[in-house]
């Protein structure tokens, strides 16, 4: 094979591409297999550590899917149109409450909406409140709902700047969660919400859906999977492409007004682009994004309830953001995997030294150093769920880990995982040289 | 010769202070026409009038005899006035090629539904004004830092990639603030041959403020000198030199 330069570029549409070099091709595409082999359950991967890899991990990794696309949207928001908005779990909040009331399964429509208490005192909205209709419009519905939402809320937003829009949004969350409380009958109960229809494609009303990911079975009569299985490839699939999207509003003409806004708003307007015209845009996009993860969010998790969508959501958003790197959407993925899969490593991980304590060996002196094995012993780490005090539970030091790393992040590498990555691949470039 | 654009006794407040007092001025077709005066004379206050950034309370500003009086500053960029800034207002986070297509923004029609599904027009009409932004970098000659952020380059090239960007919006008048302040001779010379071409080549006629008085009495075909907010002077660079007026306010009453 003829030697080619390295990055040697021959069309425009090359330095336009999605993944332009050779590495980023094979890199991801070698991420989105493993992905999916592990959800697959592929035998070849079972030779990993336990704590790292089985059955336990499709749930927290599924779960993350919804939540990685609006965390898209809040990277075209903050990211790219520079507007910090810390409201975002106020607009996924409507995007979940738009889809519950036009997907929850029923017969009557609204006026079947009558709260009552089950049998373990939950405020309970019969689980038929709802149009009882199929996803491909309760989906796109819950987009738009919040869109409208996030154009309602914009011409607001557009006057204020900085970290004063920040504190603004704070006031969105507490209108949410305000109405949460006041409309039981419609949201649920404050806690534990309304339950949810299931995740499933039907042409309309139908007694068998389409396509079933609420059970095991024949996907499109060519694999058997799962019902997690199913759920995973279907929400991975929609993050995908999401993620396309994003990245052609980025590479595009829309993306670049977005980032001149963000950069410098008034040279931006000298130069032709209408500020609050692309504000407005920023903001309809990011809440669209929003609306639908919101929407999945719930949907996977199979509850809807006012006290999801508070301000610790949003605060996870701005932590997967400022660790991942702001402005790209590899960072946003990989600020999203550390977020929310770092609890459940530690979880896993401590479970696993759990096992391990008494075994001898090196890693059982470890693991009986670490874990507190009841009165009288001085290990950190308490396997008992709900212990206060010293020493703290799983749960607890996960808050710590997690609070310790963000400020290790800030003052280390401000540009985030990103940013490390950034790094590595400089020093290869230009490897045995420094520049 | 028609006129392009007609400034018409525009006088322009802050509070109690007259930033610009009742000037008045017109820029020919192909014509460079340039602003001088001493610090805070109203230089930097005329353009963002021009640009709509900021509202004269009285005179009109006409652009091809239509006012533009009002209008948002996006729509003046529409109209085909570009400018360049004083201090550098690039975009720092983004690339030169970036940069320069943002230039193209105005030029371009994709909407956002459009980019976002890519494939097809939007694609299309990106790559046609991505060749189009290459032919800016081939006459600034700034081949080798086309996909630098420009937060990275010397003050030099971010004054040319500045340039570059007005240029990119294709327009028939540019306004050019200080297009050498802060140069050196070379960064200078090139700078000034950069501007004849643009006159020569392209054809585009300027409005250049400037500080470098030999750079302003060489290439300029009329000089106006400003003086706190008012207009001491205006006609061919030979005869604001001598004007008694001029030389008072750049050195004193005595040598007049």
């Amino acid at each position: 094979m003829a030697y080619r330069r390295p990055l040697l570029r021959t069309a425009y549409e090359q330095d336009a591409a999605i993944l332009p070099t050779w590495f980023q091709r094979v890199a991801f595409f070698l991420l989105v297999f493993t992905f999916g082999l592990a959800a697959l359950g592929a035998p070849f991967l079972s030779g990993i550590p336990s704590f790292f890899l089985g059955n336990t991990w499709i749930n927290p990794i599924t779960n993350m899917l919804p939540l990685g696309i609006a965390a898209l949207g809040f990277m075209i928001l903050v990211g790219v149109t520079g507007q910090v908005s810390i409201g975002h779990a106020f607009f996924m909040g409507v995007g979940a409450y738009v889809a519950v009331s036009l997907g929850g399964t029923g017969d009557g429509g609204w006026k079947a909406c009558v709260p009552f208490h089950d049998e373990v005192g939950l405020l309970e909205t019969a689980g038929q409140c709802g149009m009882g209709l199929p996803m491909w419009i309760w989906l796109p519905a819950a987009g738009i709902g919040a869109t409208l939402m996030g154009i309602l809320v914009s011409p607001a937003a557009v006057k204020v700047r900085g970290l004063y829009l920040a504190i603004a949004t704070i006031g969105l969350i507490f209108i949410g969660l305000h109405l949460g409380r006041m409309l039981p009958e419609y949201a649920g109960d404050f806690e534990s919400g309304r339950k949810w229809p299931k995740l499933q494609f039907k042409f309309w009303q139908e007694e068998t859906p389409l396509v079933d990911m609420t059970s095991d079975g024949k996907w499109f009569g060519l694999i058997h999977l799962t019902e997690e299985q199913k759920q995973f490839f279907f929400l991975f699939t929609l993050l995908l492409i999401f993620g396309v999207i994003t990245k052609n509003i980025v590479r595009s003409r829309t993306g670049r007004a977005l980032q001149a806004i963000r950069d410098r708003d008034i040279a931006a307007e000298v130069m032709g682009v209408p500020e609050f015209k692309y504000k407005l845009i920023g903001f309809a996009i990011s809440s669209f994004y929003a609306g639908i993860g919101g929407a999945l969010f719930a949907s996977y998790n199979g509850r809807v309830a006012p006290i999801q969508w508070s301000l610790f959501l949003s605060v996870d958003f701005i932590a997967i953001l400022l660790i991942g790197g702001a402005g790209t959407i590899a960072g946003t993925m990989l600020g999203l995997i550390f977020v929310e899969l770092t609890p459940e490593v530690v979880k896993k991980f401590t479970e696993w030294l759990g096992d391990q304590v008494g075994g001898g060996g090196l890693v059982g002196w470890f693991a009986d150093v670490l874990l507190t094995q009841g009165p009288g012993d001085f290990g950190p780490i308490s396997l008992t769920p709900a212990a206060p005090g010293w020493p703290m539970s799983v749960f607890l030091w996960n808050f710590v880990i997690f609070g310790v790393l963000i400020v290790v992040f800030m003052i280390f590498e401000p540009q985030g995982l990103y940013g490390i990555w950034v790094r590595i691949r400089n020093y290869w470039k230009g490897w045995p040289f420094s520049y | 010769m028609t006129t392009l654009l007609d400034v018409q006794d525009i006088t322009l407040r802050f509070g109690g202070v007259t930033a610009i007092n009742s000037v008045g001025f017109d820029v020919q077709e192909g014509e460079l026409f340039s602003i001088i005066g001493p610090n805070g004379a109203g230089k930097t206050s005329i353009f963002n009038t021009i640009s709509q950034v900021y509202r004269p309370q009285e005179g009109d500003i006409k652009w091809k005899g239509e006012s533009i009086m009002g209008q948002r500053p996006d729509k003046v960029a529409e109209l085909g006035i570009a400018r360049t800034f004083q201090n550098i207002e690039l975009f720092p986070q983004m690339t030169v090629i970036d940069n320069l297509l943002l230039g193209r923004h105005i030029r371009m029609k994709s909407s956002w539904l459009a980019g976002a599904m890519w494939f097809g027009a939007a694609k299309k009409e990106e790559m046609a004004n991505r060749r189009r932004v290459e032919d800016i970098v081939d006459f600034l000659e700034i081949e080798s830092w086309r996909k630098s952020p420009v937060a990275l380059l010397p003050y030099g090239i971010q004054k040319r990639v500045e340039l570059g960007r007005a240029l990119a919006m294709e327009p028939e008048l540019l306004l050019l603030d200080e297009p050498v302040a802060g140069m050196n001779q070379e960064e200078t010379e090139d700078m000034a041959r950069f501007i004849l071409d643009i006159r020569h080549e392209l054809g585009i006629a300027m409005i250049m403020v400037e500080h470098d008085m030999g750079l302003v009495m060489d290439i300029a075909d009329r000089v106006m000198v400003l003086d706190f907010g008012q207009r001491i002077a205006i006609g061919t660079p030979d005869v604001v030199q001598k004007d008694p007026a001029v030389i008072a306010a750049y050195l004193g009453s005595e040598f007049a």
